[in-house]
């Protein structure tokens, strides 16, 4: 063993300044702020909330169509069920991870670096969560009636059946949801004060004011908002963990084969946060070039981000090569035929999409000149975005049209309303959030202040501070 | 002016004495001063959270909320699972080949939500309801130069309710303490 110390790298450990240049309190207040009270925003805000706005109402038609005629003018059949609706579901539930873990995980973590990103990534989780709910709930075929999902007395005389994993996907994704709108709005409010003390028309005033619902920034209050928020964080970070178990219980709780394995509730729960934060580099990086918040979200971020996606890439890898690894040990004929029709089957191209997508591509993020590569990195994340999207369809409709009786056997394809009805959600999801960067601060400015604040202590004061001294 | 005591049935029309202070360590610290000052009615406003800013004020931290958010999540839990076990074994019992009724591992998921479900619920509530927000005004809203507090300044209130409050001695005790600016609050 060597006997001297690392010298150099460890240094690495003193904590990083997270703002590049210099800044202070009003700057980045209103850096941040100026994207929501600027009377006019930029073009292309105009260009992809139309985008958005066209794709829901794509939405809006697809549902209509499908309330109209039932869920047959999908391309489920007997035997695949479950098809486009589930791995959609999945799909979206997954994105929305990341946001819970940036907010709650990492702050638990005390990662200061989260702070330029959760919000967005938080409005993310509940966009998501809404366009991942339309789905089963549309699935039902009678929507109207999809309240019999929640367990009320009723003159039916029946009950939710509460050992089953889709009902624990009704209660964990409603939890979620709530409880993720809860957090996400408790850090909006001081936000909300600045914008109304900020904001010059009237209208700006009046409808600030109320959200904000007379935040005064007492430290009184912000004793028990950060207890408050402390507490949010801590029940999320379990409660994230358990809404993708929960989720891949729909699958390993049923003895199809591919599905009937222990390793689902963690390759799972690593998907959803790999998805999560490809999704979060999808929408970060224009939004950080558009708005000029390189200051906020720095390289550092992006190499950080691109870590994150490289480790849960690696785990989910890693399941995938434990589901071969199954197939194989498991000794089961109908386990073995599930892998064959995976490699060679008529979806083998799936097959090997994804394990391009999810597998291959990521490990180019290896290379620290590549993490810090942002058309790179944006190529990557829509990459991944496609790769987890694949990962569903592997599992779903692959392991259904093979399972244990020839007979049942078959073959699935979407129709053009399964189409319209994926793309018309991505064009919500868009919209909303485009929406959300228009009306509140996409970036959380107090916490921003916070982050300054420590860095003074840390780094000694900015000059701003020392002419204060001066005098 | 009213005399600085407000007792009476009439309400002292000053709230209290407010300081401006350009930096939260300076804030830190006259909050420190102002407890050892002897007030015992203080608050500090400030745009972001400072650690430490609480304890250094008389009487402003809190360990309520802890306490409210786990007794939530101790009745969210015996509601969820109390819920089920009405529904599999009381209310609606299918005997599956005989298997039990109580069937509590499978019960576990829901639980977990519902506690989750009313921590959650239980925390956001009370934190509002302990700050006695939402509020549509509030005196301190009248000091000078105050909309700041949510963006770069950093503010102390002595209130007029303190015993110890007398209007020139408590401005000349903020001035002390390095304010750059001191003002009365008036209550309307």
């Amino acid at each position: 063993m060597a006997t001297e110390p690392m010298s150099g790298k460890r240094t690495r450990l003193i904590p990083e300044n997270f703002i590049n240049n210099e800044h202070d309190y009003e700057s980045i207040t209103d850096t941040i702020a100026r994207v929501v009270l600027n009377p006019r925003p930029p073009l292309v805000w105009f260009f992809m909330t139309g985008i958005g706005f066209i794709g829901l109402n794509v939405m809006l038609m697809a549902i209509t169509w499908l309330i109209l005629r039932g869920t047959g003018v999908w391309g489920n059949n007997q035997p695949t069920g479950w098809a486009w609706d589930i791995i959609n579901f999945v799909w979206w539930i997954g994105i929305g991870h990341a946001g819970t873990l940036i907010s709650a995980i990492l702050l638990l973590m005390r990662q200061s670096w989260r702070n330029s990103i959760n919000r967005f990534a938080e409005a993310m989780t509940i966009f998501a969560v809404m366009c991942a709910g339309l789905y089963p709930l549309l699935h039902t075929g009678r929507p109207w009636c999809d309240y019999w999902l929640f367990p009320y007395p009723n003159i039916l005389g029946m009950w939710p059946q509460t050992r089953s994993p889709l009902e624990w996907d009704v209660f964990a994704v409603s939890t979620y949801f709530t409880v993720s709108v809860l957090f996400w709005y408790l850090g909006l409010v001081p936000d909300i004060a600045t914008l109304r003390d900020r904001s010059q028309s009237l209208w700006a005033k009046v409808l600030y004011g109320a959200a904000s619902l007379g935040w005064r920034g007492s430290a009184k209050h912000w004793f028990r908002y950060e207890q408050a928020t402390n507490i949010l964080a801590g029940i999320s970070a379990p409660l994230v963990l358990s809404v993708h178990t929960i989720v891949s219980f729909d699958f390993a709780v049923g003895i199809v084969p591919g599905w009937h394995t222990t390793i689902f509730p963690p390759y799972f729960v690593a998907g959803a946060v790999f998805a999560g934060f490809a999704m979060v580099l999808t929408f970060g990086l224009p939004l950080r070039a558009l708005y000029g918040l390189k200051d906020f979200i720095t390289e550092k971020h992006l190499d950080w981000m691109a870590k994150i996606t490289l480790a849960t890439g690696l785990i989910v890898f890693y399941g995938y090569i434990l589901e071969m690894f199954y197939g194989w040990y498991s000794g089961n004929v109908y386990e073995l035929s599930l892998v064959n029709h995976r490699l060679f089957g008529p979806y083998k191209w799936f097959y090997y999409a994804l394990i391009f997508c999810n597998g291959l591509w990521p490990q180019a993020l290896w290379s620290a000149k590549l993490r810090r590569n942002v058309p790179f990195l944006f190529v990557t994340s829509i990459v991944i975005g496609i790769g987890m999207w694949l990962e569903r369809f592997v599992i779903i409709p692959m392991s259904l049209t093979r399972d244990f009786l020839t007979s049942s056997w078959g073959y699935y394809s979407p129709t053009i309303w399964d189409w319209m009805l994926f793309l018309g959600t991505m064009g919500f999801f868009t919209f909303l959030m485009f929406m959300f960067i228009k009306v509140l601060p996409f970036i959380n400015i107090f916490e921003m202040r916070d982050l300054l604040h420590k860095n003074h202590h840390t780094f000694g004061h900015s000059h701003e501070t020392h002419e204060e001294e001066a005098h | 002016m009213a005399h600085g005591h407000g007792h009476g049935p009439v309400e002292n029309p000053i709230y209290g004495m407010i300081a401006e202070f350009e930096t939260p360590d300076e804030l830190v610290e006259a909050a420190t001063k102002t407890t050892g000052a002897g007030y015992k009615k203080a608050d500090a406003y400030s745009p972001f959270p400072i650690h430490g800013l609480a304890e250094a004020l008389p009487d402003a931290t809190d360990d309520r909320i802890p306490w409210f958010a786990f007794f939530g999540g101790l009745t969210g839990c015996m509601l969820g699972f109390g819920l089920q076990y009405f529904i599999s074994v009381i209310d609606y019992p299918m005997n599956v080949g005989g298997k039990p009724l109580n069937t509590w591992p499978q019960f576990l998921p829901i639980t977990f939500e519902c506690t989750v479900l009313c921590t959650g619920l239980t925390t956001f509530i009370s934190q509002w309801a302990l700050n006695g927000l939402p509020r549509l005004h509030h005196p301190v809203f009248n000091a000078p130069n105050f909309e700041r507090a949510s963006q770069d300044r950093f503010f102390l209130c002595i209130e007029s309710a303190d015993a110890k409050y007398e209007p020139n001695e408590t401005a000349a005790f903020l001035q002390g303490l390095g304010a750059v600016n001191v003002s009365e609050v008036a209550r309307q």
